[in-house]
């Protein structure tokens, strides 16, 4: 499967369009993670579980977003977009959108 | 009075653990940035040589930064008094440049990214103050091989 997120793949051309695919993960914060987030708020600095968590859990999407295309026979997703909200306290929703093709 | 010696405490931990690990990191992320000064990040759509593109691919990166004690007692006064909020303005810088540099380092094959977004989330706590302690912030960009 080929993302990109322009509207192109560079050096093929798009022969069918197939719309709008797209996955998403609600993720809540992990006790532990917190409870460490907690003494990083006084220090300041990277917080690692919340980045790596946000990380999977942005993976997990695009997963979920790829399969979509697939079932739909496409080989391609162009024009990708990212877009986070916090929908519940300590929840937030990754949400990852596309346009699935088929490119030669 | 225990509770003033634990707030003081925590402004100083805050103040001095807080203002060197800022500083080690930006000294971190100046070093980085010389290093992938070559792959160039650009925010337009088409590429500088459009016919002998190799491949293609999505590559991200992404940050939690959280800031210290000290920095968000200044920011709650800030709020009173009004004005440019500094210490926040240098954690949104660091997570972004951070981000950009993690973005370069999943690139780290490629010749060039175009297109790069910079999309900025805050992760509340929800406490009872409700102050913002930390951002997110994602880069992302399509990586090309010449």
């Amino acid at each position: 499967m080929n993302i990109t997120n322009i509207e192109t793949i560079p050096g093929k051309t798009i022969v069918e369009h197939h719309g709008v695919v797209s996955g998403s993960t609600v993720r809540a914060k992990h006790v532990g993670r917190d409870i460490m987030a907690g003494f990083k708020n006084v220090f300041g600095g990277e917080l690692k579980g919340y980045t790596e968590l946000l990380a999977e859990s942005r993976e997990e999407a695009m997963q979920r977003m790829t399969e979509q295309a697939k079932s739909l026979g496409a080989n391609a997703i162009v024009n990708v977009r990212f877009s986070t909200s916090s929908v519940a306290a300590g929840a937030a929703e990754l949400y990852v959108y596309g346009t699935a093709v088929s490119v030669q | 009075m225990i509770d003033l010696i634990v707030f003081l405490t925590l402004i100083a931990l805050g103040y001095f653990v807080g203002s060197y690990l800022e500083k080690r990191h930006y000294q971190s992320i100046r070093e980085r940035e010389i290093q992938y000064a070559s792959l160039p990040t650009i925010m337009l759509k088409k590429p500088l040589h459009p016919e002998n593109i190799k491949e293609s691919r999505l590559v991200n990166g992404s940050v939690v930064i959280s800031i210290d004690y000290f920095k968000r007692l200044m920011a709650t006064l800030r709020n009173i008094f009004g004005g440019n909020v500094t210490s926040y303005e240098s954690l949104v810088d660091r997570a972004r440049r951070e981000a950009i540099l993690r973005m370069k380092e999943d690139a780290k094959d490629a010749d060039e990214i175009i297109n790069l977004r910079l999309e900025t989330s805050s992760i509340s706590k929800n406490d009872q103050k409700g102050t913002i302690g930390s951002v997110e912030v994602l880069a992302y960009g399509t990586a090309l091989k010449y």
